[in-house]
């Protein structure tokens, strides 16, 4: 579908048990078993003090997977970035319509405009000092595949590299009930149409059967959270093992994402 | 870039249905603004109001979808003969072929507003009818006009606040360009919802009569609604995208920069990307919401870009600020400014601000427009500017 190569350069992780890339990429290998345990999300370097107060867990999580994709990368201001989440921040959701449901609608006016969904990727900017362009989108049930195509059209269309995350943070109750998340997860990868690393290729929509991973507490995580739906791909990249995987789309269909050997370019 | 055609489009807002009835109220000078009557809503404020919202009805396969966000862009689907041209699109390409992006902020945040005051008082839950996914959920707009038009393209719902709709022009033209589809069903569609109105309420930054951007005596925006939609292809109309250019502010996140610097770029990008000077550009449609800071931030980034004065102007006062809406309905508007060789003023108060150096139209200008620019920027620091013009 997208005949250009693009070099997977750098990958940011988290999730309950897998606290950093590494760790989940050891797990992936089958080289560590999976354990669960709750995930506490590491503080934010780059953001200044001021904001690093005013931001919530899943802003938190979000920027998290950003900084850990960039590391020590001293260039930020040549990426694009794709913020994707199906759900968004649904603590900041509940409170508002808590607040709303009150005789008085005591609404607070940092959690208002922390209710944008462009909220992760407007905090990133101030962290980053970057005046870059930023999207965020959502598609219900496989925001992790769109931002993927978005981040790779983006790279391919006007020739910068992009960090795409997709993330997702469990709801409080009640809305916990008609959104049951597993638990939070976010991943960041830093797609680039030249350099290193192993390359992507970006295949078509197929009615396929979506990639499944047998441990089954990463099928769980998988089908629990939908950022978790790039473990597939990121199993194949942790092995270094080429070949496609079908990442869930749009209604019955699958975005095929193929690894493509070697470190070439 | 390789222009995009713009096919077909239509426009609901405060001012009525359809791309006519648009241009004639902004014509006649008729202000779509009125003291807000929403039900239940104690703000001392002005709100622009779709006529007959609460009496549509989705179809009754998509009823799951019912909310005022889905009923406006089933208004909105079913103005212009837009649906129609989308049929006859698809019977072209195929519906795998046409691609949907579109911008909301807050989708069908009232479906959840209502459901949180008809929580169960003693175990917190949520109504058993409350359908998060089919109206809260921010693609339940997306999924709704992928449904009612049986697209199955490339799709997702962009939401970065008020810049969300004139970026999906952004992302389809893309898309376009790679070949990932044909053509591209683009808008934004917004309503009102007490979680805006309260909370533009919390920032003090709603007006208590209806806005007047560029005023002297500026008091804030007015919340209103809309629905605007345009298809993209690549060839087979006369006026087109030409540019489009995206930025960050990296200032603050519901505070434009100062000096308009991020504004002042996305402007910029868009200018390159067309492949035109600034001197090029016979009218910009500015993004003048009517808060004393958006509208100084704004000037200060259109004396960085244009040299020269640009006649210009925001048509908020008339359509009121449709939130996650306003960057279709205001490319639209610029698109009718490129066909009609009319530019539509400023609505004032007082008369414009002595302190922006922008001039801006204080009436009704007849005027041949080649190229016409058009501002969106939102809360995040999250900014994108269009340009249109003439197919080549």
């Amino acid at each position: 579908m997208i005949s250009h190569l693009l070099h997977l350069e750098s990958v940011g992780f988290l999730a309950d048990g897998l606290a950093d890339w590494a760790a989940a990429a050891t797990v992936l290998r089958g080289s560590a078993d999976y354990h669960p345990q709750p995930l506490v999300v590491p503080p934010l370097a780059r953001l200044p003090a001021a904001e690093r107060r005013r931001i919530t867990p899943c802003i938190a999580l979000a920027l998290a997977a950003v900084e850990q994709a960039l590391g020590e990368r001293a260039q930020v201001a040549d990426l694009q970035y794709v913020f994707a989440s199906s759900y968004g921040d649904m603590a900041i959701a509940d409170a508002l319509c808590r607040a709303l449901a009150l005789p008085d609608r005591p609404v607070s006016p940092t959690r208002f405009h922390n209710s944008v969904h462009n909220a992760p990727a407007g905090y990133w900017s101030l962290a980053a000092q970057t005046r870059a362009p930023a999207t965020s989108i959502c598609l219900e049930g496989g925001s992790l595949a769109a931002g993927l195509l978005e981040a790779v059209v983006q790279a391919v269309a006007e020739g910068v590299p992009v960090l795409l995350v997709a993330y997702e943070y469990p709801a409080p109750a009640p809305l916990n009930r008609v959104v049951p998340l597993i638990g939070p997860c976010a991943v960041a990868l830093v797609l680039a149409p030249a350099g290193n690393g192993p390359c992507l290729r970006v295949g078509g929509f197929e009615a396929a059967r979506v990639s499944r991973l047998d441990n089954p507490l990463l099928e769980a995580l998988r089908t629990g959270n939908d950022a978790a739906q790039v473990l597939p791909l990121l199993k194949r990249v942790a092995c270094a093992q080429p070949g496609p995987v079908w990442l869930p789309y749009l209604d019955d269909r699958a975005l095929r994402i193929e690894m493509v050997a070697g470190d070439g370019g | 870039m390789v222009p995009v055609a713009i096919t077909a489009c239509s426009l609901v807002t405060a001012l009525g249905g359809g791309t006519a009835a648009n241009w004639a109220a902004l014509a006649r000078g008729q202000c779509g603004l009125r003291p807000c009557d929403l039900a239940g809503v104690g703000l001392a404020t002005w709100i622009g109001r779709v006529a007959g919202l609460e009496q549509v009805r989705l179809p009754a396969e998509l009823l799951d979808f019912d909310c005022r966000n889905n009923r406006l862009a089933l208004l909105g689907l079913d103005t212009d003969e837009l649906a129609q041209r989308v049929a006859a699109a698809r019977s072209r390409y195929g519906a795998d072929r046409i691609g949907v992006f579109l911008g909301t902020s807050t989708s069908g945040m009232s479906a959840a507003e209502q459901a949180y005051a008809a929580r169960d008082p003693v175990n917190d839950r949520l109504p058993e009818d409350f359908r998060y996914a089919t109206t809260q959920n921010l693609d339940s707009l997306t999924a709704f006009c992928r449904r009612f038009l049986g697209l199955r393209g490339p799709s997702f719902t962009l939401s970065t606040a008020c810049s969300s709709s004139a970026k999906v022009f952004a992302a389809a033209a893309r898309m376009l360009a790679l070949g990932l589809c044909d053509a591209a069903l683009v808008g934004g569609v917004d309503s009102l919802c007490l979680t805006t109105l309260y909370g533009f309420a919390s920032l003090e930054l709603l007006a208590p009569g209806p806005c007047a951007p560029w005023d002297a005596h500026r008091q804030g925006i007015s919340i209103s609604e809309a629905a605007g939609f345009a298809l993209l292809e690549r060839e087979g109309a006369e006026f087109a995208l030409l540019g489009y250019g995206e930025s960050a502010d990296a200032h603050h996140m519901s505070t434009p920069h100062p000096e308009g610097t991020g504004a002042a770029l996305a402007m910029r990008r868009a200018l390159a990307r067309a492949g035109l000077d600034a001197g090029a550009i016979d009218y910009v449609n500015l993004h003048g919401t009517g808060t004393r800071l958006n509208d100084c931030s704004e000037d200060r980034a259109m004396l960085q870009v244009f040299s020269r004065p640009v006649a210009a102007s925001s048509t908020k006062g008339w359509t009121g600020h449709t939130l996650g809406a306003c960057g279709a309905v205001e490319a639209l508007v610029t698109l009718l400014a490129l066909r009609r060789s009319w530019l539509p003023p400023c609505r004032f108060v007082t008369g414009p601000d002595p302190a922006l150096a922008t001039p801006v139209l204080t009436a009704g200008r007849t005027q041949r427009v080649s190229y016409a620019m058009s501002n969106s920027f939102g809360f995040g620091g999250n900014n994108c500017s269009l340009i249109f013009g003439r197919t080549p």
